[in-house]
């Protein structure tokens, strides 16, 4: 009974978070504690054959193909708030409260007596009582959930393979589209500029900087671009005072302390960031 | 109780969210919902055939979950967009 008590209020915390978080990895490590929680709740209720698959098949294999798929679609990929049907969300929001209080009234009715409590059933281990009934009653069940996994495995076959269309670009065709870009629309022929190194930090978050002092746009990964997380260079620079301040020993002054970085200001001058950097795959890399 | 809960937020999140991973991830929250229903009412009526029950919602769930990532990267692929409203060729 402690357990529950500890473990409701985690997964109703968890599960409110999946609904209102706005990244979609959040809500799956959000859902990943659900179902955690689950799995403790599963061996509170002598279920431990249940814990065990829990963990593995949930936690373990949906959470990961969970993870799995969201990397390939994009981390960033998160929720517009625009709403494209008006009141949707209000609405939504008003039937869920609608379902909950429906569904608390009709649990509210039951009443239930104690629980017998499955140590009789359970008498010669859990696994084998569950085994027992599932191999003997329920062996047809069983062995047409086997031929739904084999179907659920194939049709997944079948729906994430593509067929290659045209053939596939060899180092050659590439060096050609390059040297025929640079001859149509004098593309720069190189290797993209790295990143920008200075003293106090090198990350690959920082643009390099041209000659004339402005950021490098194609210097910065478009995936860093297009998640809003590129360094301002210029902002740096401006920090030069205060870690000459910090060194010489005397208090920084907060106006312009150390994180006076503001990391967006690059992002209007490199509009065309994301253009080249596809087809490069990161030519210059980190 | 506690099932009834995490059901009706599963519910609200189908109907709430946008992207079409996350609407799935409530999916599997009513699904786990109900699972603890029948694992709990196993204990209470004192026979394992709630657990067995169970068991086959969450092979269900595998197959489930498998066909339907495997239509969202299909969606994603041809139309760059995992939200749920621009898959509406449907409707014209």
């Amino acid at each position: 009974m402690i357990a529950f008590w500890v473990l409701a209020p985690v997964m109703v915390l968890a599960a409110l978070g999946v609904l209102f978080v706005r990244k979609a990895v959040h809500a799956a490590l959000l859902l990943a504690v659900v179902m955690i929680s689950l799995a403790c709740l599963y061996a509170v209720l002598e279920a431990p054959f249940l814990f065990a698959v829990q963990i593995i098949v949930y936690t373990g294999a949906i959470m990961m193909l969970f993870l799995f798929v969201l990397m390939l679609v994009g981390v960033d990929s998160s929720d517009s708030v625009v709403e494209t049907i008006r009141g949707h969300r209000v609405v939504a929001t008003v039937l869920g409260v609608l379902f909950a209080a429906v569904l608390a009234v009709g649990l509210g009715q039951v009443t239930l007596g104690p629980a017998v409590g499955l140590e009789q059933a359970n008498a010669g281990g859990n696994i084998e009582g569950v085994a027992a009934i599932l191999f003997s009653r329920y062996v047809l069940v069983f062995e047409a959930t086997a031929a739904l996994l084999v179907t659920a495995a194939l049709g997944a076959m079948v729906l994430a393979h593509r067929e290659r269309l045209e053939p596939r670009a060899t180092q050659a065709d590439l060096a050609a589209r390059r040297m025929a870009d640079y001859a149509e629309k004098g593309t720069h022929l190189g290797p993209l500029p790295a990143p920008g190194v200075y003293a106090r930090h090198n990350a690959v978050d920082t643009p390099a900087l041209l000659p004339d002092g402005t950021a490098a746009p194609t210097s910065v990964s478009r995936v860093l671009t297009a998640r809003g997380t590129v360094r301002s260079a210029p902002a740096m620079a401006d920090d030069i005072d205060g870690v000459q301040r910090q060194m010489s020993g005397r208090p920084v002054d907060p106006a312009r302390g150390e994180t006076a970085t503001s990391r967006d200001d690059v992002q209007g001058e490199m509009p065309g960031a994301s253009v080249r950097r596809g087809e490069e795959d990161g030519g210059s890399g980190a | 109780m506690l099932s009834a809960i995490l059901f009706a937020i599963g519910a609200a999140g189908v109907m709430i969210r946008r992207n079409a991973i996350v609407v799935f991830m409530c999916v599997e929250l009513m699904l786990n919902a109900s699972n603890l229903a029948l694992v709990s009412f196993a204990r209470q009526n004192g026979n394992l055939e709630g657990q067995v029950a169970a068991f086959f919602v969450m092979v269900v769930a595998a197959a489930e979950v498998v066909v339907g990532l495997a239509i969202i990267m299909t969606i994603f692929r041809t139309r760059r967009s995992a939200s749920v409203d621009d898959a509406s060729l449907l409707k014209y």
